[in-house]
């Protein structure tokens, strides 16, 4: 009888592989987008299993949530020609092979050393228990410098980015909304009294002996 | 629990070792069946109440011919969609255009299971309950997004576009709330969360200290959920109905209740976090012999009422200001209140 964690963990393992080769496979590149989606959720749900609930959920909430968005959203305005992205197919292949044959390599020197086995035991045994709080406590007293370093780093990104795309378009209107919201009416209407000149006789229909309609047009 | 051992033992001939799987799985589909029904009951009278309260705020009268007082008129709206065509556009995306209002309702729905009704109602309990709930919701838009896509029509990429900057502009701010709350409580376990509001009256509970937050994660919950003045990425006045306006019968008819049912997930969260959830207002005679659960849903319903009070009193924003409102005035102002309350944490005046 299997596991049921087992089963679990095989159902999303050939998910995320799936997923992972729908990544590179198919050529419609939002499709490629999705099937990265499908990998990180199914992933999310692998480290679910290994007790990182932290990790699974915060896999799914900054990748799934917003950075996959923001990716899916762009892909869809660009103007992607699939055509133009398989010319020179051919001539590239031998450097292609030459690239997968060295990460090829490289995984399986990491994946067939020792140490590497013995550390991920560690790891997930030291998982086990309210690992948010744990990993909480532990960002910010022993790895705080670390940790502050690597959000300035971020930061710092983030200006740089902001710095290098905002320009300022001239002819562009700009309201500020707080002034919008201080306007008072006696900025927008002005109320005119305007002197009266031989006013209208109006009558009442039901008085109106005549016959005549009271209102000219 | 005592369905899961019955069902286990029922079965125990026929499965052998197997059988405390299948008692397991009969046991969580009864509790999920047992959330799902009445909140989509629930959803189906939200909109009842929705036509209603906006015909009574704009003095018309609303629907008052099915049933006694117009009751069965959501039944009515229902059975109509799922009589109507589904029709799907000729050079759309057919396998996405079909899963996106899925997609929809399954990130509304999802959140549920770590919603705690009363002390111990919960389906799931599990500890970082606050990180899932934000992690669930933020799948929503993925259900615009490849409706809008799929669809294969300006107007609902439009939409979708819109959606998704505005989404993922107001997680930010969501977010930040979500952080001073797990500060003053401690926990990211919504039970724990609530149980740390527990006092004599209201004013116990996180909405006073916490006052921009709640106002903030209020009205980001109502940007999120795509609702008036923030609804733009429908729009029917521009772009006539955004990203489901190539759907019609019961796909559309998905997309409506998962957008209501994301109303009332948002008003269950606001009121776990910044409304002390199931407790009394006040902790004495008539107020705490009333159940838990009750409080908590009359707080849901005040909260879904202020969702249509919003709907019926504001004109919609335009494009710019929602962006403005959203990274130049809530993302500082959650930054500045979450250093305040730290601050404030350290000193003796803090009494909560």
């Amino acid at each position: 009888m299997f596991e049921f964690e087992s089963i679990v963990f095989y159902f999303f393992a050939f998910l995320t592989l799936s997923a992972a080769l729908g990544v590179i496979l198919v050529s419609n590149p939002i499709y490629a987008a999705l099937f990265l989606v499908l990998a990180f959720v199914a992933s999310a749900g692998i480290w679910l299993l290994l007790y990182a609930e932290f990790l699974a959920m915060v896999l799914v909430l900054v990748y799934v949530g917003a950075v996959m968005v923001l990716f899916l959203f762009v892909l869809m305005m660009l103007d992607i020609n699939i055509d133009t992205l398989r010319e020179g197919f051919w001539r590239y292949l031998p450097f292609a092979v030459i690239i997968a044959v060295l990460f090829a390599a490289e995984i399986i020197l990491v994946l067939t050393n020792p140490k590497f086995t013995s550390v991920v035991g560690d790891a997930s045994a030291a998982l086990t228990d309210d690992n948010t709080r744990a990993l909480g406590s532990v960002l910010y007293t022993e790895y705080l410098y670390p940790f502050e370093l690597a959000s300035v780093l971020l930061l710092v990104a983030i200006v740089a980015a902001v710095a290098l795309t905002l320009r300022r378009r001239i002819n562009t209107r700009y309201i500020n909304p707080a002034t919008q919201v201080q306007t008072k009416p006696t900025d927008r209407v002005r109320l005119v009294s305007v002197t009266k000149e031989s006013p209208l006789q109006f009558s009442s229909p039901s008085n109106d002996k005549k016959g005549k309609t009271s209102c000219p047009d | 629990m005592i369905i899961d051992a019955w069902v286990t033992e029922l079965l125990l001939p026929f499965l052998g070792d197997y059988a405390a799987w299948a008692g397991t799985f009969i046991d969580l589909m009864i509790k999920i069946v047992a959330i799902v029904l009445p909140l989509m009951l629930c959803v189906a009278y939200l909109t009842y109440a929705e036509r209603r309260v906006i015909g009574a705020i704009q003095l018309r009268i609303g629907p008052n011919r099915v049933g006694a007082k117009g009751l069965l008129q959501p039944i009515a709206d229902a059975l109509k969609l799922l009589l109507k065509e589904v029709i799907i556009p000729a050079e759309g995306n057919r396998f996405l255009f079909v899963i996106a209002p899925a997609i929809s309702l399954l990130a509304a729905l999802i959140a549920w299971s770590v919603i705690p009704f009363s002390p111990e109602v919960v389906l799931a309990d599990i500890n970082a309950g606050l990180l899932f709930v934000l992690a669930a919701t933020s799948l929503g838009v993925y259900g615009v997004i490849i409706a809008g896509w799929a669809s294969n029509s300006k107007y609902a990429f439009i939409g979708c576009l819109r959606s998704a900057a505005q989404i993922v502009s107001y997680e930010i701010a969501m977010g930040f709330a979500l952080v001073t709350v797990l500060m003053a409580s401690g926990s990211l376990n919504l039970s724990a969360i609530v149980n740390a509001q527990a006092g004599a009256t209201f004013l116990s509970w996180f909405w006073l200290p916490l006052l921009p937050m709640f106002v903030v994660y209020f009205i980001s919950g109502v940007a999120e959920t795509n609702r008036a003045p923030f609804d733009v990425a429908e729009g029917e006045s521009e772009i006539v109905a955004g990203f489901h306006v190539e759907y019609g019968g019961m796909a559309f008819a998905i997309f409506f209740l998962a957008e209501y049912a994301n109303m009332i997930l948002i008003s269950a969260l606001t009121t776990l976090l910044f409304l002390g959830g199931w407790l009394p207002p006040f902790d004495f005679a008539p107020f705490n012999w009333v159940p838990g659960a009750v409080w908590f849903i009359f707080k849901i319903c005040f909260l879904l009422f202020c969702f249509l009070w919003f709907r019926a009193t504001f004109p919609r924003y335009r494009y710019d200001q929602i962006m403005h409102l959203g990274w130049k005035i809530f993302i500082p102002l959650t930054i500045i209140w979450l250093i305040v309350v730290g601050l404030w944490m350290r000193t003796p005046l803090w009494l909560w």
